[in-house]
């Protein structure tokens, strides 16, 4: 018998990166700017709750939507952060990573068939989750002209009020963009209109530098329809840890719970306890981690303009998205990584919109960024 | 963060990033960050500069000691006249005054550790003040303000990550 993947597994492409990221592992002594991650550890608190639960010989399964004690102080922080308010018995769940509580989401709201608008450029995983589910991605290409933010008129463009739900992460990865307010007000008004679930990522909500973060599901009637994501991975560098969650309305959290249950049953013991120490006590070291990559981001920035490299002022996250200096992103990264030794990552693997972009991450301490981006200006000139 | 906690800050970080690199951190301009570190050095706050070494890194090692000095205090000598008298001496790194079972931590350097011995029992513990000293010395250093010593090559993240 030979073994065959599914048709709908075998209908999603290997990642756009997967390639790239072959090529850069063979090589010695390069500078990544291509990493997804925070450079810093989990705070030292944090690690020690971890380890302080092992010791305690808290191992088992915790309850499937996730530590009670947990859920309280997600509801919480989410009310003094960002003035989301939700029940944690019934409107939370705690997720392996918020990849996790996104994949849920869509396996439990999303119908076969249904039209998923997935807003790009976007995280990698969205459209593949959409597939999974036996949805239908529709591309919502960003524009550089509007700093990759959504808006009605790019909605509108894609057809995206034919739409079943609409799937965005703010602020931004791979670009680094962030929405106001007012400007997820505009969208906010489009997806009542149309009538579509929005499934919000903040996961990087925390890493925001301009302005204060603002969740689409505080806007009007809003909350009813929309499902929030985040987690510890980013704010608190606890990616290994895989730690998310996700929020709304019962109906909702309760379907992907359906899910998780029979999947994951619960998310990893050790790492609801190091969570709950880092809402605890962890607020000085995410305020360290933001001045050190909010001074980064000035440098990259900064440095950027200097070459003459168009890039509009990403402020979250950690990345910037230049305009790759010539057309075609994929080579100049290969080249780049060839000659020069740095990292990138091509826009296009982010989807529409992300063409002839490189992204650039400054999760990077600032020597060997200092260094990566001397070794850009002497590629290019 | 004001400009002078900001400037602070990244020369804490690294003191040789250049005004213009600075500037690219902050919203300062070049000609901004070299007036607040004229200002920061001129007002005492920047003291000095100097690298940190991993004296494990050198061929020539050099030998280092923490001394714990006890004093007797009379009515014509303080704590200061003390430290003063003690930080003439080019052999001695460091001086604090500090609480606890001592009275002073000293931090002497010196080739050898016979040169540092004889420092000691010739230059420190004759001053009339000083009743007992302490002497350890450094073995290994594995951290010197704030920078970790090792290869520095621990990223082991993916190259390339979503």
């Amino acid at each position: 018998m030979t073994m065959e993947v599914s048709d709908r597994v075998d209908g999603v492409p290997p990642s756009g990166i997967r390639r790239f990221f072959e090529l850069a592992e063979e090589m010695d002594d390069i500078i990544s700017l291509g990493v997804g991650e925070p450079d810093f550890s989990a705070p030292w608190s944090a690690r020690d709750a971890a380890i302080a639960s092992l010791e305690r010989g808290e191992t088992s399964y915790t309850a499937n939507r996730g530590k009670k004690e947990l859920r309280e102080a997600i509801a919480r922080h989410q009310h003094d952060a960002y003035g989301l308010d939700y029940d944690p018995d019934e409107e939370i769940i705690v997720t392996t990573g918020a990849s996790e509580g996104i994949d849920l989401a869509l396996r439990a709201l999303v119908d076969p068939g249904d039209t998923v608008a997935v807003a790009q450029p976007s995280y990698v995983s969205y459209v593949p989750g959409v597939l999974f589910a036996g949805g239908e991605p529709l591309p919502v290409p960003t524009r550089a002209e509007d700093e990759f933010k959504l808006t009605r008129e790019v909605l509108e463009d894609a057809g995206a009020d034919e739409a079943d739900a609409l799937i965005y992460c703010y602020p931004n990865n791979p670009t680094g963009a962030t929405m106001t307010g007012e400007e997820l007000a505009d969208v906010a008004a489009f997806c009542r209109e149309n009538d579509l679930l929005v499934l919000a990522d903040e996961i990087y909500a925390a890493l925001t530098y301009e302005h204060e973060h603002t969740s689409i599901a505080t806007l009007p009637e809003m909350r009813e329809r929309t499902v929030v994501f985040n987690g510890f991975s980013k704010a608190y560098a606890m990616t290994g840890l895989r730690l998310g969650y996700a929020m709304g309305p019962a109906e909702a959290i309760a379907g992907m719970n359906r899910v998780h249950q029979y999947t994951m049953l619960s998310a990893p013991t050790t790492a609801q306890h190091a969570a709950l120490d880092a809402l605890a006590n962890c607020d000085d070291d995410v305020a360290d981690m933001r001045e050190q990559y909010d001074r980064r981001r000035n440098f990259v920035l900064s440095r950027f303009a200097e070459m003459g490299i168009d890039c509009f002022e990403a402020a979250g996250a950690f990345y910037a998205f230049p305009k790759c200096p010539t057309g075609d992103s994929e080579a100049f990264a290969e080249n780049l990584l060839q000659e020069e030794r740095v990292a990138v990552v091509p826009g296009d693997v982010f989807g529409a919109g992300g063409e002839g972009h490189l992204r650039v991450s400054y999760a990077t301490g600032l020597e060997d960024l200092k260094t990566a981006m001397n070794r850009i200006e002497s590629f290019i000139s | 963060m004001s400009s002078r906690a900001e400037i602070l800050a990244l020369l804490r970080e690294n003191a040789r990033y250049s005004a213009a690199d600075m500037a690219r951190q902050t919203d300062l301009d070049p000609e901004e960050v070299e007036r607040v570190i004229a200002e920061l050095e001129d007002d005492g706050v920047v003291a000095g500069y100097q690298a940190v070494l991993d004296y494990g890194e050198l061929d020539e090692e050099r030998v280092r000691a923490l001394v714990e000095l006890n004093v007797t205090l009379d009515r014509e000598t303080s704590y200061a006249d003390i430290a003063e008298r003690l930080a003439k001496f080019p052999e001695v790194e460091g001086l604090r005054l500090v609480s606890g079972d001592y009275d002073f931590d000293m931090e002497v350097e010196g080739d050898s550790m016979s040169e540092v011995s004889r420092f000691i029992s010739e230059k420190v513990a004759p001053v009339p003040e000083i009743t007992q000293t302490v002497t350890h010395y450094v073995m290994e250093s594995y951290k010197e303000r704030g920078i970790v010593f090792g290869d520095g090559d621990d990223d082991d993240r993916l190259s390339i990550s979503p």
